[in-house]
């Protein structure tokens, strides 16, 4: 089971990791195809707390926007993979992530 | 983007204005933003801040929140709720720039009317309040400056040495092993000096391939090359009237230190693909952890870029020489985790102590820190005890390491300012009769070797970044070129 969490505000990605109150959670089984998904919402925003949600549910993969040089890096350590500074709307991500083609920094807004 | 393409300023001067170019001018985060809060122009400064390129944030009209990422956009954006006829407001807040750095910031936020008074957008200008903490923190004295740390006679000599060089405008090389702080030595001297209301601009030498980092550096030109879509500035041009500081100097290749070389000359950027230079007002500092002179003589930095570099050279001091400092920063560090963590952790045992006075830490500062870090997660007593440390302090000739998991927080493959090769913090003693060197060309073949050539997943098994791994098997000469 895949799972990938992602930091969100209302239909966008959370501009802040460390203010998100609300994340989602993406599955993927190996039988499955698509991804299936379960929103959280957490008692107030706080960076530390988010990092114990992630490690406590095996999150392998993060998505954010802007997240403090300590978290990535603590995550990181953890073995947890960091998408960062990533920008727009949520549900673009599955599509995404099935082709392999998001990076740091990623904008998902469409262009002029 | 076209500059033709720009805004203009009309009625006001003899002939149009660039607004591109007025905004550009002003040392303060400026933001345009339409009736929706997207961006619709920024100026440099604020790309510098926030990290995002301007273009980038123009093509895709990005809502400002996604930009600016301060603490304002969502907890309360002053702009909800204000009328062509409100009051500016000014707030102090923070936000988190592309490089994951916390920046303390003063937002304030006026509505904009069109000819016919209505709302048409609104003007945000974004102060960077570093400077004015940064002298705070000198005023307050004591131990430390500018988040560096430390009351033993070589930091103190540092210390009274950042100021004074601050001052001046000349190039300044930081010389020290990893993790002994020169990126905080750079910032500081940044903030000490006349150019710290304009920006400091970070660049790692190391970190990009030399195409990439050649435009990163100077920028380009539109249809420059294949792939560049649109115009680039580069970092010398964010930095205009402040501070760029390139880290791991010495890897920066060599036809680019020609190419900076001619930058510490005459001081005009040629972006690729542009007859036109733009003269930038930038302080050089650079940082390495190579012997530079050494690197000289094998023909592999160029002596007059040294001698460019090295007007003014601070040295940091390995941790190892400042004894003095080790239970300051340990202390200091405890109580930092203690307190992000929410941990009733009072101190160290005395054995713990002993140990960690004891350890040389060839990772310096930096691995003092994930030291206390880890015991601080690790520990569920009133004092950190033995068994809280990571397994490799107490098991010197181990394999296993604190550091060698997956992507480790810190920078790898260190030599010393002497040029002898260092082992990795933690990481395997090389065996009898071999230098770290051949142990590590060895590390990176195996792991190379059993992901199948697959750099990505070579670089997961030793626990390095990719761009680690790019530059270490460059080093190695095992990059086939």
């Amino acid at each position: 089971m895949k799972k990938v969490l992602i930091p969100v505000y209302g239909a966008e990605i959370a501009p802040r990791f460390d203010l998100a109150t609300e994340v989602l959670l993406f599955f993927k089984s190996r039988e499955k195809e698509g991804w299936d998904e379960r929103i959280l919402v957490v008692s107030h925003s706080s960076a530390e707390e988010l990092c114990r949600l992630i490690l406590k549910e095996d999150v392998e993969m993060v998505i954010c926007g802007g997240i403090e040089d300590e978290y990535y890096q603590y995550l990181k350590w953890k073995g947890v993979a960091v998408i960062d500074s990533v920008a727009g709307p949520w549900d673009r991500i599955p599509q995404r992530l099935t082709a392999e083609d998001l990076t740091a920094g990623a904008v998902l807004y469409d262009p002029l | 983007m076209e500059l033709s393409n720009t805004p203009q300023i009309r009625d006001l001067f003899d002939h149009p204005v660039l607004l591109n170019e007025l905004i550009d001018e002003i040392p303060t985060g400026i933001v345009l933003l339409d009736d929706s809060r997207r961006v619709l122009r920024m100026n440099r400064f604020l790309a510098a801040l926030t990290g995002f390129p301007t273009e980038e944030t123009l093509r895709y009209r990005m809502p400002c929140r996604q930009v600016l990422r301060s603490r304002l956009c969502v907890t309360g954006c002053p702009a909800k709720g204000m009328t062509a006829h409100s009051e500016p407001v000014t707030i102090e807040s923070d936000l988190i720039d592309r490089n994951r750095q916390l920046i303390p910031v003063r937002i304030t936020l006026s509505p904009l009317r069109d000819d016919r008074g209505e709302l048409a957008g609104f003007l945000e200008s974004v102060e960077d309040l570093r400077p004015m903490r940064h002298s705070h923190a000198r005023q307050e004295g004591g131990y430390r400056l500018s988040g560096m740390i430390g009351k033993s006679p070589p930091m103190e000599k540092v210390f009274r040495l950042i100021p004074a060089i601050a001052q001046s405008d000349s190039s300044v090389l930081i010389t020290g092993e990893t993790g002994t702080g020169k990126d905080m030595a750079a910032e500081a001297i940044h903030m000490a000096s006349p150019r710290s209301k304009g920006t400091f601009v970070k660049v790692n030498c190391g970190a990009l391939p030399e195409t990439l980092l050649e435009s990163e550096l100077f920028g380009h030109r539109k249809g420059a090359f294949t792939g560049a879509i649109e115009n680039k500035p580069g970092r010398f041009r964010m930095a205009h009237n402040g501070t760029l500081f390139l880290t791991e100097i010495g890897d920066l290749p060599l036809p680019l230190q020609v190419k900076l070389l001619t930058f510490l000359d005459d001081h005009v950027v040629y972006p690729l693909g542009s007859p036109k230079g733009f003269e930038a007002d930038v302080r050089v500092v650079a940082g390495t952890h190579r012997d530079l002179a050494g690197m000289v003589r094998e023909g592999r930095f160029r002596e007059d870029l040294l001698f460019r570099l090295n007007v003014v050279r601070i040295h940091l001091p390995p941790l190892r020489e400042r004894d003095e400092d080790v239970r300051l920063l340990l202390d200091h560090f405890l109580n930092t985790f203690v307190e992000r963590f929410g941990k009733p952790i009072s101190g160290f045992s005395a054995d713990v102590l002993a140990l960690l006075s004891r350890y040389p830490y060839p990772g310096n500062v930096r691995e003092l820190r994930n030291i206390v870090e880890y015991a601080v997660n690790v520990c569920n007593e009133a004092k950190i005890r033995p068994k809280d440390l990571p397994a490799y302090l107490s098991e010197p000739a181990g394999t296993e390491s604190f550091f060698s998991g997956p992507s480790s927080p810190l920078e790898t493959g260190q030599t010393d300012p002497s040029g002898d090769p260092s082992p990795e913090p933690g990481g395997p003693i090389p065996e009898e009769g071999k230098t770290w060197t051949e142990v590590e060309r060895e590390m990176i073949m195996d792991a190379l070797i059993r992901a199948k050539g697959k750099r990505g997943q070579a670089a997961e098994i030793l626990g390095w970044g990719r761009s680690t791994l790019w530059r270490k098997m460059k080093q190695h000469g095992l990059d086939g070129t």
